[in-house]
C-alpha cells in the first residue's frame, strides 16, 4: 500500500461517514457542518487528482459561498424545525432501498468495465494555464462559458426578486 | 497507484447517499444538500476520467467548472425559493408546501 492509498482511504472513510451524517443527523445546524467536512473530503480527491484549481475553487465556492449560504437560510427557517422528532418521511425506507439498489447496480457496472489502473500520462505543468486558455477561446469553451455567466447573472436577479420583502403588500 | 475503479465507487457511494438524502428527507433544505453532494459525486467522476483518460487536454476541468457555476445558481435560487415559501407558510417542511398538488 503506498501513501496515496491510505490518504485515499481516509478521505473516503471521512467523506462518506460525512455524507451519511448530512443526511441522517436531526439538527440542521449539523448536517451543514457535516456537509462542510464531506465538501472537504471532496476537495482533497480532487488534490489527489491532481487537480488542484478546482479544489481551490471547491473550498472558495462550495465551503466559502454555497454551505455559508445554506446555514443563514437554516437559521432563518427554524421556527417550524426545532430539530427534535425524525427529520425523515414515512418513505425512508424505500427511499434507503432504492439507494441500495442503485449502489449496487453501479458498483457492477464500474466492475464490468475494463477500466484503466493507471493513468494514461502526468497532467502537464501548464494545466490550469490551458484551461484558462481553452475557457475564452473561440475554439474552446467560450460559448459554455458566457452561457454558464449568463445563469448566473439569472439567477442572482432571480433570487433577489423571490426573495424580496414587498413592504406595501 | 490508485486505480479508476476506486475513485467511481467513492463517487457511486457519495451520490447515492445524497439520493437518500433527496427521497427521504423532510426539510427542504436538507433536500438540497443531498442535491449537493449528488453534484459533487459528479464532479468526481468527471475529474476522475479526466485525469485517467485524457490528462493533457482541459475538457474535464472545463466540464467541472460548468458543473460549479451550475450548482451555485441551482442554491442561489433554491434558497431564494425557500425564504419567500417561508414567508408565505412560515414552514419549509416539503409536506406542507402542498399548494400545487393536484
Amino acid at each position: 500500500m503506498t501513501a496515496m492509498q491510505i490518504v485515499f482511504i481516509l478521505t473516503a472513510v471521512v467523506t462518506l461517514f460525512a455524507a451519511f451524517r448530512v443526511v441522517t443527523t436531526p439538527n440542521m445546524i449539523h448536517a451543514a457542518l457535516w456537509l462542510i467536512v464531506a465538501l472537504f473530503g471532496v476537495a482533497v480527491f480532487y488534490i489527489l487528482l491532481s487537480a488542484s484549481f478546482l479544489a481551490v475553487a471547491q473550498v472558495i465556492v462550495y465551503i466559502g459561498a454555497i454551505a455559508i449560504l445554506m446555514m443563514f437560510v437554516i437559521m432563518l427557517t427554524r421556527r417550524e424545525m426545532r430539530d427534535r422528532g425524525p427529520q425523515t418521511g414515512p418513505q425512508w425506507k424505500w427511499a434507503a432501498i432504492l439507494s441500495a439498489l442503485l449502489f449496487g447496480g453501479l458498483v457492477w457496472m464500474v466492475e464490468s468495465m475494463a477500466l484503466p489502473a493507471a493513468p494514461v500520462g502526468d497532467v502537464p505543468e501548464s494545466s490550469i494555464a490551458d484551461l484558462g486558455k481553452a475557457l475564452v477561446s473561440p475554439n474552446g469553451f467560450v460559448i459554455p462559458f458566457e452561457v454558464a455567466s449568463v445563469l448566473l447573472l439569472a439567477a442572482l436577479i432571480g433570487a433577489v426578486y423571490v426573495a424580496w420583502t414587498r413592504r406595501n403588500s | 497507484m490508485i486505480s479508476l475503479d476506486w475513485y467511481l465507487i467513492v463517487a457511486a457511494a457519495l451520490f447515492v447517499i445524497g439520493l437518500f438524502g433527496v427521497l427521504s428527507r423532510k426539510n427542504a433544505v436538507a433536500i438540497l444538500m443531498g442535491v449537493e453532494l449528488m453534484l459533487n459525486a459528479v464532479n468526481i467522476n468527471l475529474l476522475a476520467f479526466w485525469r485517467y483518460r485524457a490528462p493533457t487536454e482541459p475538457v474535464g476541468m472545463a466540464f467541472a467548472i460548468i458543473v460549479f457555476a451550475v450548482a451555485a445558481a441551482e442554491v442561489a435560487v433554491g434558497l431564494a425559493l425557500f425564504i419567500a415559501v417561508y414567508r408565505r407558510f412560515n414552514s419549509v417542511v416539503a409536506d406542507d408546501i402542498n399548494l400545487m398538488k393536484w
